[in-house]
């Protein structure tokens, strides 16, 4: 075919102890968006970091444009016009717009000095071509992560590449953020750039995506147009067995509250905040990215001074408590962001999980490597985690194996609270659908449990009542039939003084 | 494949140089492998050796302390006075007491005031530096009756033929690596070394836990001191000058990581242990004093650049 632009044969990578990818071809055609999908460590990310020059293949062949390619650097990869865009944005801070677009390749005058003019003149083109609403001169550091991810599409419009990457961009973004990414990919679409798009989120996939390749365990499980196939088809090509149903929600069966706040206020986060939740219950927390939910929870955690409030805990106001000691009290929470806020990312999976529970796997503070290595076992098992031991760096996991463990921390305690922030970003259908019945059982089995989550049907399927958070207030709460996509739509949408007084519950 | 080169380097390359650089000496210089002198070494490094213990602690939590070289002329220069004022007993425990206290006061300033470790512990290797004179009055002291004291045990003492510093620093080094390998502490230390966000969200009392390791930096300084007014019977006021690079340098050579979270005590007795060789070859081989310094600079820088080349190498692998 005269439209395919990139096409791998063959590509073999072997980490110690994993094959992440064996013997993977699929190509990408000018014009087409082709998702890759697959579960957490299928080697999604391996076979794109090979694209874009981070990882050497063991074998295979890379073909761009009808000609084979050997990608060494990154920067190699950029010139050759394959762009990726990482999850975890890679840009400088303290540079300004138009020097991280054009970072390694500035342009320099005669006597080899940076030429000012063009940088930004060229800098400007690119962001105009993509419809930014931010100029060359600003400090990367002062935008939003949607702001960001689009100075580096910035870079794949300057750079004229062919082929650009896009590794889960949507984990952080707003929904309204997300549209405006799709209209960015339209237009890089229609001026015949080939993409590849890697999410979890079903969605999207359907929505934007022309093909679609399904990696499992390292190997091309196939290639589907995406308008012929449906989610179930992808589901089990993914999983290799259909997934009887993709949330669960807990029996209900209240029991006694275990946390309660009152007028909890943090100056410049959020105002005002009364929530409780009861053991048994799973309460959700929608809000859009930016709404101040998880300063909320963290500040109820103790990780955040608070300027007013009460807290009771199980019937009993108490101060407000250090991390060590909400962690004595028996809450748990599970953090948004698992690469700065979850893991010890040099540490192995077994000093990981019981790193918030020193104390109980120790005697005389001498820790006790075999009941570590058995709770490490334990929820290996449950969780589905894929890693080669107890010892494996968790730096070395792929992204939704991370997650789990960090659940795993939290989980293995027993604690009475657990607040969830994002609990399945990153994580795919299957083991998505397997957390969503673990938090059922959770919740079952007499825990008070608080999931905040952006993405409407988790909070919608999952929890027994939910509120919505808006610009650091309450701005509404929903139960039973009243928990609709449109309700939330609306309370997260309007001014929160006003949504406050529309409380339907 | 460069990487895997790379990381051979890093990992063998190091003691394949050392072992090199052994069988040179030996050729070049009468005496060196001879038992004398290998003790020799050992107990000329069983002091910086002693204070790395403590200070692997301090690194391996992310973290530097170089206040440790004025802090052992201090407290060298305490235990010998107050040998002659108090005893023995009375010197050892002041000696210890007060280490303690300053470990203490780097880790408050470190650890509860989160000021930067690199300016708190400088400030206070030159804040100890005045105290030592104000202390001394700029004078040398010496232990009285040095011949008669059972103090002599530390630094000059010997059983079955290895000389009792060299026992306090491999019996030290038991003692450390426990701690730092099995304990909770060593956990906590090595977890904020890793990821100090992740660590307080995990409830990790992460400013007492940088703080007590900056005591066991102290701590060991101290018994260091102790040793070392032993084996000398006095002190100069600068008796201790320098001490921080070379500990340092050892640690480094082992192969812990400045950036924190890894590290091992076993690596810091390796360290220490190879760049006593290194120094004593040089001296046998007749290169001046200060060559000593110009050496333990390369290593340093070295082995720091090995070890960011090896991060760097992880994301290429
Ligand atoms: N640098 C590395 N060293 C060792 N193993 C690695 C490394 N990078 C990835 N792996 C392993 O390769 C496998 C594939 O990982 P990869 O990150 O490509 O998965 P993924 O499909 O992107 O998963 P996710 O959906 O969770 O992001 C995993 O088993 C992972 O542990
Ligand atoms: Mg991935």
């Amino acid at each position: 075919m005269t439209d395919v632009i990139l096409s791998v044969a063959g590509i073999t990578k072997t980490f110690p102890g994993v094959r992440a990818l064996a013997d993977v071809s699929f190509d990408v055609r000018a014009g087409e968006v082709h998702a890759l999908m697959g579960e957490n460590g299928a080697g999604k990310s391996t076979l794109m970091k090979v694209l874009a020059g981070l990882y050497k293949p063991d074998a295979g062949t890379i073909t761009l444009r009808d000609e084979p390619v050997t990608i060494t650097s990154p920067l190699v990869a950029r010139e050759k016009g394959i762009l990726l865009i990482h999850q975890e944005l890679s840009l400088s801070p303290e540079l300004s717009v138009a020097e991280n677009i054009y970072l390694g390749a500035w342009p320099t005058n005669a006597l080899g000095m940076l030429n000012k003019r063009k940088l930004r003149a060229d800098a400007k083109a690119a962001l105009d071509a993509l419809g930014c609403d931010f100029g060359p001169d600003v400090r990367v550091g002062t935008l939003s992560i949607a702001r960001q991810q689009m100075v580096e599409i910035a870079r794949a419009q300057a750079f004229n590449a062919d082929v650009v990457i896009f590794d889960e961009p949507t984990a952080s973004l707003t929904d309204g953020e997300r549209r405006q990414l799709f209209a960015t990919i339209a237009r890089l679409k229609s001026a015949g750039v080939g993409i590849v798009y890697i999410s979890h989120k079903m969605d999207e996939i359907f929505e934007i995506t022309d093909r679609i390749t399904v990696l499992r365990d390292g190997q091309v499980q196939g290639t589907r147009i995406t308008a012929d196939t449906d989610l179930a088809g992808i589901t089990r090509m993914m999983i290799g067995r259909d997934l009887a149903s993709y949330f669960h929600r807990a029996r209900e069966d209240f029991r006694d509250e275990v946390l309660r706040v009152e007028g909890l206020t943090h100056a410049s986060l959020f105002s005002g905040v009364d929530l409780s939740v009861r053991a048994g219950e799973v309460l959700g927390l929608y809000g859009l990215v930016g709404a101040g939910r998880s300063e909320l929870v963290e500040t109820i955690f103790g990780l955040r001074h608070a300027d007013a409030g009460r807290l009771i805990w199980k019937g009993q106001e108490i101060p407000f408590p250090t991390p060590r000691q909400a962690v004595d009290l028996g809450m748990a929470l599970v953090p948004e962001s698992r690469k700065e806020q979850g893991l010890v990312l040099g540490m192995g999976g077994r000093e990981n999980v019981t790193l918030p529970h020193l104390a109980m796997f120790s005697s005389a503070g001498v820790m006790d490597r075999g009941r570590e290595r058995e709770v490490f076992d334990t929820y290996r098992d449950i969780l589905d985690i894929k890693t080669t031991g107890p010892e494996q760096p968790v730096e070395k996991l792929s992204g939704g194996n991370q997650q789990k463990f960090v659940l795993a921390k939290w989980l293995c305690a027993a604690p009475s609270l657990i607040i969830l922030d994002e609990p399945t970003r990153g994580i795919d259908v299957g083991s998505k659908s397997a957390i969503h019945e673990l938090i059922a059982k959770l919740a079952e089995d007499g825990l008070a449990v608080i999931v905040i989550s952006s993405e409407m049907p988790e909070v919608l399927g999952v929890s027994h009542r939910i509120l919505t958070m808006t610009e650091g207030r309450i701005s509404g709460s929903f139960t039973g039939d009243g928990m609709t996509e449109q309700a939330l739509i609306d309370a997260v949408s309007q001014p929160a003084n006003r949504a406050v007084q529309e409380d339907i519950a | 494949m460069t990487i895997d080169w790379q990381q051979a380097l890093r990992r063998h390359g190091l003691i394949a140089a050392f072992g090199l650089f052994l069988a040179a000496v030996a050729v070049g210089a009468e005496g060196f492998l001879t038992l004398g002198n290998i003790l020799d070494v050992l107990r000329q490094v069983s002091i910086t050796g002693t204070i790395a213990l403590g200070v692997t602690f301090v690194v391996v939590t992310g973290r530097l302390d170089l206040s440790v070289g004025s802090m052992l002329t201090l407290l060298t220069v305490i235990v010998v006075d107050q040998h002659n004022a108090v005893g023995p007993f009375g010197a050892i425990a002041l000696t210890l007491l007060a280490g303690l206290g300053i470990g203490a006061v780097n880790g408050v300033l470190v650890g509860l005031f989160r000021l930067n470790a690199l300016i708190v512990t400088l400030a206070m290797l030159s804040l100890l530096q005045g105290v030592t004179l104000w202390y001394s009055g700029g004078s040398n002291v010496n232990v009285a009756g040095a011949g008669e004291t059972w103090f002599a045990v530390f630094g000059r003492g010997s059983l079955l033929g290895v000389p009792v510093p060299v026992l306090i620093f491999l019996g030290g080094a038991v003692v450390a690596s426990f701690f730092l390998k099995r304990t909770t502490f060593g956990r906590a230390v090595h977890a904020v070394g890793g990821n100090e966000t992740a660590s307080r969200f995990s409830g990790i009392a992460t400013a007492r836990t940088v703080a007590a390791a900056y005591v066991v930096s102290g701590l060991a300084t101290a018994i260091a001191a102790i040793i070392m007014g032993s084996r000398v019977m006095g002190a100069q006021n600068t008796i201790g000058q320098g001490y921080e690079l070379t500990v340092l340098a050892g640690i480094i050579l082992g192969g812990t990581s400045l950036m924190g979270g890894s590290g091992s005590i076993w690596r810091t007795v390796i360290g220490i242990t190879m760049l006593g060789f290194i120094q004593n070859g040089l001296l046998l081989l007749g290169f001046e004093y200060y060559v000593q310094w110009l050496v333990s600079w390369v290593v340093i820088i070295a082995a720091v650049w090995l070890d960011l080349a090896a991060k760097r190498g992880r994301v290429l692998a």
